[in-house]
């Protein structure tokens, strides 16, 4: 019963995509979860030149780009998550603008030609650990999100960021059928902002990035939950207040605002201890910050991580 | 009739073995063909625990649907599918064992006893097994027939341990443990009915089912 499906079979020898992408509505066997999507084509992304290396890389075995292609969360697109691969499809990326506002001296629209030339490319290999229990190690393409926060000089009233994911409810689902309060937000301290490794990130896998993976940019905060890591940015705000975060509106008592990744802190309904890594067949151990400890545990030094979960 | 010749055929019987198969086979087939996905164990979980919800609400509709449809052959099915709910069931949770505790009593103790999901899941499978073991024509012999029924309705137990087990698991999406809530509520409603109907005017003996043979569930 228990086979482990080997890594590295190339793509083109796997189930054909809509094959795949089917089987949980076949399985199912029933209208609700057998929702539309848009033909997976496969997909050709576009190349990104002259990225540089990064040394917060980890030399860790990188996961398969098809699986962190088509293992999402992203609940607009659906709440399987193969389904996110077929729907977002849907999504326009192009034109797209960032809206940036808020405790700034320089409230500006950038336009995503002026965010990918904001600053120099680099490729950063991080793991990522969603708060479900598994984790995956992806070449992110981006910079760190400093850059921006730079160029638009936030003001002393700026102590926390906040994010905003693109809402079209004629493309996405509803708020009902995803269960969670739509346009999904997130936020950071500014601190945490302001983190090396916190990244804006415009591409994975040496090309940009596929709109299920958050397109055309996403923030990337390697030491939080993977839920922090916001898709598909369409407005980011500087706030003086801790701003509202989707997953604390939707169970404030199972997600916090840090959410920062934490062995010693157990989900209420699930142990935060371990972790399986996508490709791997028994479970792994879970680090503190997910292993980024050492650059990141200096900002919360004094906080009782229990209660700022 | 020939849809009742048909219900009693020997080869109806084997025909719906097999089909109660074709899951499993399903699985077996598509792991060896990279078609569990990213995830495959949780695909395996998933798809077993679903597997087992199903044939708990396909088990509990025997007899609604025989009494309602005046099909009595219909209960040639029942052990059969209840026994395959339990074989998902097994599957689903010796899944859980191995793969994601490792055989880890200490952590497997804690999350039984921590976790409500998993209490809950833990709950309805226990139950389980006392009725896959007496399961058997023996048994019901041993027992005798009320007692036998008495102990089988443990499986509304289950029945509704498996859909409070599949609500507290999910994050935020519910629709579809809620459709299955509403199943199991829609076949146990029926029993309840049924049994006021009985109780406020008690016909001599012969009600309910013929002699021998036992009803429960
Ligand atoms: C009769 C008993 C049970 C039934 C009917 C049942 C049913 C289900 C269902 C329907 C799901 C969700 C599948 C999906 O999302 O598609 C599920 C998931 C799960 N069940 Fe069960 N289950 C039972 C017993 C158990 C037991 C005994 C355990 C372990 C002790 C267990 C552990 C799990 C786990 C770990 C998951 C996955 C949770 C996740 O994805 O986070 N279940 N079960």
């Amino acid at each position: 019963m228990l086979i482990r499906r080997s890594p590295g079979i190339p793509p083109s020898e796997v189930t054909p995509k809509h094959l795949y992408l089917n089987r949980r509505s076949f399985l199912a066997g029933l209208p609700l979860a057998g929702a539309a999507f848009a033909a997976g084509s496969a997909r050709a992304g576009t190349k990104l030149n002259g990225i540089a290396k990064s040394p917060f890389s980890t030399t860790e075995k990188v996961t398969p780009s098809n699986d962190v292609t088509h293992y999402n969360n992203y609940y607009e697109f659906g709440t399987g998550k193969e389904q996110p691969a077929g729907l977002a499809q849907k999504l326009k990326t192009s034109p797209w603008t960032v809206k940036v506002e808020g405790a700034v001296n320089k409230p500006q629209v950038f336009d995503i030609d002026a965010i990918m030339k904001m600053a120099p490319l680099e490729e950063r290999i991080y793991r990522h650990r969603c708060v479900e229990r598994w984790s995956i190690v992806v070449p992110w393409i981006g910079f760190p999100l400093n850059e921006l926060i730079k160029k638009v000089e936030p003001t002393a009233k700026a102590k926390f960021v906040a994010f905003q994911t693109v809402f079209d409810p004629g493309i996405m689902l509803s708020e009902r059928a995803a269960g969670i309060q739509l346009p999904y937000v997130e936020g950071l301290r500014m601190d945490e902002a302001m983190h090396p490794l916190a990244i804006l990130c415009v591409g994975m896998y040496g090309e940009d990035l596929p709109k299920q993976d958050g397109a055309p940019v996403r923030l990337v905060v390697p030491w939080k939950y993977g839920f922090k890591s916001i898709k598909s940015i369409v407005k980011i705000k500087f706030v003086e207040k801790q701003p509202p975060t989707t997953w604390n509106i939707t169970n404030a008592h199972e997600y916090g605002f840090y959410s920062n990744v934490n062995p010693e802190v157990d989900h209420p309904r699930w142990s935060q201890a371990s972790e399986r890594r996508l490709g791997e067949f028994f479970m792994r151990k879970t680090l503190m910050f997910n292993g980024y400890g050492d650059q990141v545990a200096q900002l919360y030094s004094g906080m009782d991580l229990r209660k700022y979960y | 009739m020939p849809l009742k010749r048909i219900l009693s055929s020997r080869w109806l019987k084997v025909a719906v073995f097999a089909l109660c198969l074709v899951p499993v086979l399903l699985l077996v087939w598509k792991a060896f063909n990279g078609g569990l996905g990213a995830n495959p164990i949780e695909f395996i979980t998933h798809a077993t625990g679903d597997w087992t919800l199903r044939f708990l609400c396909i088990t509990l509709s025997i007899t609604p649907l025989r009494k309602l449809l005046r099909l009595p052959e219909l209960v040639r099915f029942r052990r059969m599918l209840g026994l395959f709910g339990f074989f998902y069931g097994c599957l689903h949770f010796l899944t859980w064992l191995v793969v994601d505790k490792f055989f880890d009593w200490n952590e497997i103790l804690k999350d039984v006893v921590k976790r409500p999901y998993i209490t809950a899941g833990f709950t309805g499978f226990v139950l389980l097994i006392p009725l896959a073991v007496t399961s058997t024509t023996g048994w019901i012999r041993r027992m005798g027939g009320k007692r036998w029924q008495m102990l089988h309705r443990l499986i509304y137990v289950t029945a509704c341990a498996g859909v409070v087990h599949y609500y507290w698991l999910v994050k935020s999406d519910i629709r579809l443990p809620v459709f299955y809530g509403a199943i199991v509520a829609v076949l146990l409603a029926y029993r309840l009915v049924v049994s006021l109907v009985k109780s406020r005017k008690p016909l001599p003996r012969a009600t309910g089912a013929a002699a021998g043979e036992p009803t429960a569930s």
